[in-house]
């Protein structure tokens, strides 16, 4: 895998009127997973999508090198199509080959529309679009909403190898998750001081 | 180039006519319908018919335009493909451009075959309705691409559909104006202004359509 590095250097974020967390560095390299923790409203997501480039930091700056791979709540495939096409049309953007759907659990429900799938199948779903963008950055936003424990089991192997492949993982999560050598960032050890 | 075909697949498979979204024959049935009721309301008067019908097929063409507008890229905002579409580094722009032409390939050639019927209906002539023909070639692309700039800046709304319409209609005057108005002066120089506006609008249309876009995610 390509070497890859993620980089925030003193990130704010400001919703509206609040300040959700200040002074917020982390530097990720090849190799490296972290757990950014915290309870609602705390900023994870806006965390997540300030590192993915899709919101302006208040204050601060993000580096990275190597591509990043999202996936957050929403699912970004076509409703009203079968899952095989809805991911073939990412699988021509990307142009990888679609991965590891047997051990997805997707197999079978490749002729199936998108909108008849239950919630933990779109979750897996959203997973098979990440792995088949074969970036070296992955920015999940809790990754284990609506998943039983055997797919919970299952994420957790997938980015323990994608890690152990030289990737770098980032996860928000309200959740445990168990990932070898991983680093907890706690976000609300970042919430700016009441004057 | 192979970005721009898929995209350009999977927009021309969701906004043409028949496709697999299904209501968007809507557009086309709406405008044969006002063309339809139109000789109801004004009566049976073949000199009225014919001196205004021509109009008539250009405000329909025009309402026509407006009725897939909150669908057209409130959708994909809404699940995650342009978040998607932007780690990947695909700009906002071209994603808006590849959307303009695909709307404008799902109702202005169908527009204008529909207009046959259409100005059989509202009773015009031939010469008139090489004049619509030629107006709406030149015009339905500017029709496009306002639509397709109000559908952007309208995207984080909800309940969009009847805001994007009220927007639309006062910068379509423009088109609506030299469009139309060849048709009574019979002139080229109405038609040459129309494909001026739209070409001007068409050139505008993925900057502002891709700004309003990133814009959105900010709220």
């Amino acid at each position: 895998m390509e070497t890859c590095r993620l980089a925030a250097n003193h990130l704010a974020c400001r919703r509206g009127e609040r300040l959700l967390f200040t002074g917020l560095s982390l530097e990720l390299a090849g190799g490296e997973a972290c757990h950014v923790t915290g309870p609602n409203g705390t900023g994870k997501s806006s965390l997540i999508r300030i590192l993915a480039g899709l919101l302006r930091p208040f204050v601060g700056t993000v580096e990275n090198t190597g591509s990043m791979a999202l996936l957050d709540q929403s699912l970004a495939l076509d409703e009203h199509l079968p899952l095989g096409k809805s991911l073939a049309f990412w699988r021509a953007l990307d142009g990888a080959a679609d991965r590891d759907l047997a051990r997805l659990g997707l197999a079978e429900l490749l002729e199936v529309p998108v909108r008849y799938l239950s919630t933990g199948q779109r979750k897996r779903a959203a997973i098979a679009r990440l792995l088949g963008q074969n970036a070296p950055i992955w920015l999940l936003d809790e990754p284990l909403n609506g998943l039983d424990t055997q797919a919970v089991a299952l994420v957790e192997q997938l980015v323990a190898e994608h890690v152990a492949a030289g990737g770098i993982a980032l996860i928000a999560s309200h959740q445990a998750i168990a990932v070898p050598g991983m680093r907890t960032l706690a976000l609300p050890d970042f919430e700016p001081e009441l004057a | 180039m192979s970005t721009i075909a898929t995209l350009l697949k999977r927009d021309l498979a969701a906004l043409l006519p028949g496709s697999a979204k299904g209501n968007s024959l809507l557009p086309l049935l709406f405008f044969l319908a006002v063309a339809m009721l139109y000789p109801f309301a004004v009566g049976p008067d073949a000199a009225l018919l014919g001196a205004t019908g021509g109009g008539v097929i250009w405000v329909a063409a025009l309402l026509a335009a407006i009725l897939p507008l909150d669908r057209l890229l409130a959708p994909d905002v809404e699940s995650g493909f342009f978040d998607q579409w932007a780690l990947r580094g695909i700009a906002e722009e071209v994603i808006v451009a590849v959307r303009l032409l695909a709307h404008w390939l799902s109702f202005g050639p169908f527009i204008m075959l529909a207009a046959l019927p259409a100005s059989a209906l509202v009773g015009i002539d031939n010469a008139t309705l090489h004049t619509v023909l030629l107006g709406l070639l030149a015009g339905t692309p500017g029709l496009a691409a306002i639509g397709i700039i109000i559908a952007s800046v309208t995207v984080g709304i909800k309940g969009n559909a009847a805001l994007s319409g009220l927007l639309v209609i006062p910068l379509a005057v423009p088109l609506l104006i030299f469009g139309a108005g060849s048709l009574s002066s019979g002139g080229e120089g109405g038609l040459a202004l129309t494909g001026a506006i739209s070409l001007a609008l068409v050139a505008m249309a993925p900057f502002a359509g891709g700004a309003a876009i990133r814009a959105s995610r900010e709220s």
